[in-house]
């Protein structure tokens, strides 16, 4: 597939003795939505931070928007151009935003970094994002500590759609959010999406989200991927034991906890 | 300065309790008083008139005399500005400092870390009063060699302190996400990491306001810090002896006096600051009057 948006092959990540992502493969189609799904510890995080570059790959490449980067950037303009091809959002909302710094603020200073608008016009701009996320004028100039964790996430997700980025990951983003917010947020990402043609990478272990926003789906356990394909498919008639087995932990009417082996 | 502008730009002094709010008081008074110095008393701190040695206070002379007949307010005054700018410069360097050592420790890791935790252990074995006095030995005695032999002797304990401090906000996801936006490290660390340490760097200087104010008043007692004619708390104390000795104690009891109101003053906010800056015990080295608590954090 040369038309993918984000292309990841044969990713290894070593931490010590331990490997932590053993030969991982996947690609995004531009606007695409992919979710990485998988128990805790199954290295799906280590995947995105490898991808952002927050990690360095043992092995394998990472390439985005037809750029390698599993390489640390070189100069500070790649840096920036990286920045705004990828972009992430993390899954704890507390420490996920400057204590010192407004929403506004936060946004601003990505839009410094990342484009040449003036003064008046980025402040249009951060308006703009905040419309986007469903934020008001006085929760963009609040400090974190007044907004809930809802509200952290999505100046987070404003944040990150600042850079304009072709590839969004949002590593657990909702996980930590109660139902009503997640919903809430969900459809903003769908919103989103729906507008700007960002793609979606998207990392969790809630199976009814990743029904909800994906189109693909990969599985992964001790770090290695076990069973890929369309969402729907993959979650309705699962083929490997440990999908299966991770659609039959999740709770209903009736529900008893599946036995493991 | 850090420590004043703390106590300036603070909007809650009430969370500091009525203790830290009186040693808050006290600090700036002393302040003051050493800004106004000249206003107050109009005698020349250095004019000797030896017919009025140890002289009893009397009119335009509210606190007597020295053994040399030299007025005592006078010099108290204008030796409060020696013995605040010193502190205020040792605070000032080894804060710059440790500041920058901390954080680029912390941000840049892997052998950097390494090499500056080795060489922090190492000035860690020399306690501040003793290489002071070696410096001013070595290179001659007066305050700036003292204040910059204290400065170094006080890096560690500022850079270990903020580095464990620098390392934990590094690794926060506010922190990285800039990172991935593609901001330089010098610019998240000026924007975002150090405005994030103030409370805690702020803490740390007014403490060791108070330590570096005990150590160059030693090392002025000892003749190697500030010299003589000129008034500085240490050179009182040590010019007031031979005053106790025969009975005359003012000169001494009233620098002493000064010194430890400060330094109680200095510690007690300091404890204050660093009880509101969200971190961990402070640490310092160990006093007699104050042992260690919590340790490093």
């Amino acid at each position: 597939m040369t038309d993918a948006i984000l292309e990841v092959e044969g990713l290894r990540k070593n931490f010590g003795e331990a490997t932590a992502v053993r030969d991982v493969s996947f690609s995004l189609p531009p606007a695409g939505a992919l979710a990485i799904v998988g128990e805790s510890g199954s290295g799906k995080t280590t995947v995105a931070r490898m991808i952002v570059g927050l990690e360095r790959p043992t092995a394998g490449r990472v390439t985005a928007c037809g750029r390698d980067r599993s390489q640390p950037a070189r100069s500070a303009r790649e840096r920036r151009d990286r920045g705004g091809q990828v972009q992430i959002v993390f899954q704890d909302p507390y420490s996920s935003l400057d204590p010192r710094q407004s929403p506004a603020a936060a946004v601003e200073e990505v839009l410094r970094l990342h484009t040449r608008l003036d003064r008046g016009r980025r402040r249009a701009r951060v308006a703009e994002l905040a419309d986007l996320v469903g934020l008001d004028e006085r929760q963009m100039a609040a400090l974190p500590s007044r907004l809930s964790g809802g509200q952290r996430q999505r100046v987070a997700i404003a944040r990150a759609l600042a850079a304009e980025p072709r590839i969004l990951i949002l590593d657990e983003s909702v996980a930590a959010l109660d139902v009503s917010i997640q919903a809430q947020v969900l459809n903003v990402l769908a919103d989103v999406r729906e507008r700007t043609g960002v793609a979606y990478l998207f990392i969790s272990h809630d199976l009814a989200v990743v029904r909800q926003v994906t189109d693909d789906v990969v599985v992964m356990r001790h770090g290695a991927i076990v069973e890929r394909g369309p969402t729907d498919r993959v979650l309705d008639a699962p083929e490997h034991p440990y999908t299966q087995l991770l659609r039959a932990s999740v709770p209903r009417p009736g529900w008893q906890v599946p036995k493991t082996r | 300065m850090t420590a004043i502008t703390a106590l300036l730009g603070s909007s809650r002094p009430n969370r500091w309790g009525p203790l830290g709010t009186t040693a808050a008081i006290v600090i700036l008074a002393a302040v003051a008083l050493s800004v106004l110095g000249p206003a107050l008393s109009s005698a020349d701190p250095n004019a000797s008139d030896f017919a009025s040695a140890y002289a009893a206070p009397g009119a335009g002379h509210p606190l007597g005399y020295d053994g040399q007949g030299r007025d005592l307010l006078a010099r108290l005054l204008t030796g409060s500005r020696t013995s605040l700018l010193g502190p205020l410069w040792v605070v000032a360097l080894s804060m710059a400092a440790g500041t920058i050592i901390a954080i680029a420790a912390a941000w840049v890791g892997g052998w950097l870390d390494s090499v500056v935790s080795a060489a922090l252990d190492v000035v860690f074995a020399f306690p501040g009063v003793l290489l002071a006095m070696l410096v001013a030995a070595v290179f001659g005695p007066g305050l700036s060699a003292a204040v910059l032999a204290l400065s170094v002797a006080y890096v560690p304990y500022i850079a270990r302190l903020l580095r464990s401090a620098a390392l934990a906000e590094r690794r926060k996801a506010y922190v990285q996400a800039l990172e991935v936006q593609g901001l330089g490290a010098v610019a998240i660390c000026l924007r975002h990491l150090v405005p994030n340490l103030i409370p805690l760097i702020a803490a740390q200087a007014t403490l060791f306001f108070g330590y570096a104010m005990v150590d160059l008043a030693i090392v002025s007692y000892f003749g190697l810090g500030v010299q003589p004619p000129d008034a500085d708390w240490g050179v009182m104390v040590a010019g007031g002896q031979s005053g106790v000795l025969q009975g005359y104690p003012a000169e001494s009891l009233l620098a002493g006096g000064c010194i430890v109101v400060l330094v109680v003053a200095f510690n007690v906010l300091g404890e204050r600051l660093s009880d509101g800056s969200g971190q961990g015990g402070t640490f310092g080295p160990s006093r007699w009057w104050r042992p260690r608590r919590g340790g490093a954090a």
